[in-house]
């Protein structure tokens, strides 16, 4: 057996350097890494990375093309199954996905996966074409334009279905554009692409229009003649803790201050929107809305700290953004939670007020809780705390719906292939399972995109 | 323009206009540099797919909004958002026999509007007091004059009508006998909060409008959290109207300010 090749690293902008712009901290693989590392892959019979994959990206294969130097074969291959390859390359937890999955991983580093998906993705500039099935005379509406409502979307249209998005903000994208910010995915060069693609495809993105508010779904279907509907509307609303100075001015939450800077450009000195991080700045949470938004604050100018109520082990963002986040220097204060925010006499904040922690008895997640350690309260002096808890989906358009039922955490009662409890109506991705990743959303789209066909046919 | 920094807009919406009812708001981005501003709507018409808005020159991103000139687009116009008007909901049979006064100010007048008219359409008593600094700043008095039975001017310099507060104009006009069962204010948060005030004092139950800042507008942000009844709201979806006694004012007046430095800045940079 020859000798084993290592994993080719990738090369990223210094961390120095980084922590002051918003330009993508990963260039990717060019074409010789790229098709060096693809000749680690061993091709296994039985590919345990296409298993692990939610949306079931045909990955020896794509490799295959890539070690070959045919980046034209390996995106098509990545298209039967991905509308938004450069997006997933991006932001996907490959490692406890296909990566994690990789045979390579057992005893020493898997394939690159995520990064060779990223670089068939940006060095194909035109997308694959796909012929159409029949004619488009059956009209499907997707509520939301976020990873769900794109792949819902695309595939539909794939297989000749006359497909409208209705998006509420004023750019598609859904999370994507408003939530992640351009340092790990750029809006232009890499989101607007994909997104053009599947216009591309023939499916027509309406903004602006809030379902529930502009146009209900009831009218959609009475009144405009779709004959189903996909509701893909993620979770958007953010949570608070519910301790006292949380309504003083400068307590953000991750989406007000990711939205500001992402969505409306407030890094941008061209752009109006107002933002405001600070000279020292505490983001409450562990995930990646806490490292987007804290390594958002930092890039702004703000001293930055992540104050998480467990231990390193058990924050749930991926291992490279908090290595990354640790690399371009904030600051990971862990076993600590606030128990209050003090303001100053004009009733800005002026202290975070934590508590310290430590882990009990592991509960029904499997984490071991955080107890607090009775009297070590302590200030952390700082001028502004973003909340980054998580988000719940919105209940409006199950409110405005006859026919839907909500679970007890607030979002859309459907079943494993998107069907909700009313005919015609379909739902998938964090509005059915509350905050989760890009990737579950996509394949939840494509799942629910599968029952939309199959409830046409028949219908 | 209505005054020399207030100005009336009738924009083409039609999807908007076909959903707009009294209370609700809109949500306008000027430009693809602007932010996105909430306008409460100042009239619908379905049939001509229509919504008038009235706007104030404040900062950078108003200055955008009243600079397009008649047959231009903005960049987007996104609603109607939030609650309709309480009234909106009720029933006949709750709505007879009740007797509205809206305590209008400044650029809080045109809201006030859609509201009247929709009362005084279906034949409530309505009566409608506007107040200004001075007399070539009230606005709306012709269309609010058509749109209620009894329409009260006040100015604070006297130029126009009683000279004083809207406030003190209520006092007065329920001194004299009139007689009233709710009250809604919309206006500047001072003001809302003085009439909340007198309206405590005078027993009448009062709403009030609040304009706080938002970004999307949907309760996705939570910029316009506000304190009502000691439980922390969205003005955008749990609102925008909220009972005047439940409205912790202080508060909402202080968020309202969070972005003033950043706004200077910016309004330095567009108005000249």
């Amino acid at each position: 057996m020859a000798e084993r090749i290592p994993r080719v690293p990738v090369r990223e902008q210094d961390p120095k350097v980084r922590a002051h712009n918003f330009d993508e901290v990963c260039y990717g693989y060019n074409l010789e890494e790229a098709m060096t590392e693809a000749s680690r892959c061993l091709h296994c019979k039985n590919p345990r990375c296409v298993t692990a994959c939610p949306v079931s990206i045909k990955i020896p294969e794509f490799i295959a093309k890539v070690k070959e130097g045919d980046i034209h074969g390996a995106a098509a291959i990545i298209a039967e199954d991905s509308s938004l390859p450069a997006v997933c390359g991006r932001v996907c937890p490959q490692e406890t996905q296909c990566e994690g999955s990789c045979i390579l991983g057992v005893k020493g580093e898997p394939v690159a996966i995520g990064k060779l998906e990223r670089f068939v993705a940006d060095h194909t500039s035109e997308g694959v074409a796909h012929p159409s099935v029949e004619g488009k005379s059956k009209k499907v509406a997707v509520i939301g334009s976020g990873p769900a409502g794109l792949a819902c979307a695309s595939d539909l249209a794939k297989w000749g279905y006359d497909v409208t998005i209705f998006e509420a903000l004023h750019k598609a994208g859904g999370v994507l554009e408003y939530g992640i910010p351009e340092f790990r995915l750029p809006k232009e060069k890499v989101l607007k692409k994909e997104i053009e693609e599947v216009k591309a495809l023939g499916v027509k993105i309406e903004t602006d229009v809030i379902i529930g508010r502009t146009v209900s779904i009831d009218s959609l279907i009475d009144d405009e003649g779709f004959e189903a509907v996909f509701v893909g509307t993620g979770a958007g609303l953010p949570k608070f803790m519910g301790i006292p100075g949380e309504n003083l001015n400068g307590v953000f939450s991750a989406n007000e201050f990711l939205t500001r800077n992402n969505l409306m450009k407030a890094f941008r000195e061209d752009y109006m929107t107002p933002i405001h991080a600070g000279a020292k700045c505490c983001v409450v949470g562990g995930g990646n809305v806490a490292m987007d938004a804290a390594r958002t604050a930092l890039r702004l100018g703000a001293d930055t700290s992540i104050i998480y109520r467990r231990t390193e082990v058990e924050l749930p963002a991926r291992k490279e953004e908090v290595h990354h986040a640790k690399e371009e220097g904030i600051d990971f204060r862990m076993l600590t939670n606030p128990v209050e925010i003090i303001g100053d006499e004009k009733g800005w904040v002026k202290a975070l007020r934590c508590i310290k922690m430590e882990l009990g008895e592991p509960d029904e997640s499997g984490r071991r809780s955080p107890v607090p350690i009775p009297g070590s309260e302590f200030e952390i002096p700082t001028e502004t705390v973003i909340m980054a808890l998580g988000t719940a989906p919105n209940p409006l358009i199950i409110n405005k719906t006859k026919g839907l039922e909500a679970t007890r955490r607030g979002g859309l009662v459907a079943d494993e292939d998107g069907r909700t409890t009313r005919e015609g109506i379909f739902a998938g991705g964090d509005a059915v399972t509350g905050a989760a990743t890009v990737i579950l959303a996509m394949g939840a789209g494509r799942k629910a995109a599968k029952a939309i066909d199959e409830y046409l046919k028949t219908k | 323009m209505l005054t020399p920094n207030i100005c009336k807009m009738v924009v083409s919406a039609p999807r908007i206009a076909k959903a707009a009812l009294p209370g609700q708001f809109l949500i306008v981005l000027a430009n693809e540099e602007g932010e996105r501003i909430p306008l409460t709507i100042s009239d619908y018409n379905r049939e001509a797919g229509t919504v008038t808005i009235v706007t104030q020159l404040i900062g950078a991103s108003s200055a955008a909004i009243i600079a397009k000139e008649e047959g231009e687009f903005f960049r987007d116009v996104v609603g109607p958002l939030g609650n309709p008007s309480e009234f909106v909901n009720m029933d006949e049979s709750q709505l007879k026999g009740q007797r509205y006064i809206f305590i209008a100010g400044g650029l809080g007048t045109a809201p006030v509007y859609p509201q009247a008219k929709w009362l005084h359409d279906r034949g409530i008593a309505v009566d409608v007091i506007i107040g200004a600094r001075t007399k070539d700043l009230l606005i709306y008095t012709e269309e609010l004059g058509s749109a209620c039975d009894n329409l009260f001017l006040c100015t604070d310099d006297g130029s126009a009508g009683f000279h004083g507060v809207g406030t003190a104009c209520l006092e007065q006009l329920v001194a004299e006998g009139h007689e009233y069962t709710k009250a809604v204010a919309i206006g500047p948060m001072i003001m809302m909060k003085f009439a909340t005030l007198t309206c405590k004092k005078l027993g009448i139950p009062i709403d009030v409008s609040l304009n706080m800042l938002m970004v999307d507008g949907t309760g996705m942000c939570g910029a316009c959290r506000v304190t009502v009844a000691g439980k922390t709201r969205f003005a955008c979806v749990d609102g925008p109207e909220f009972n005047g006694y439940d409205v912790d004012f202080d508060e909402a007046m202080r968020r309202l300010g969070q972005y003033k430095a950043e706004e200077a800045e910016e309004k330095a940079k567009y108005v000249k």
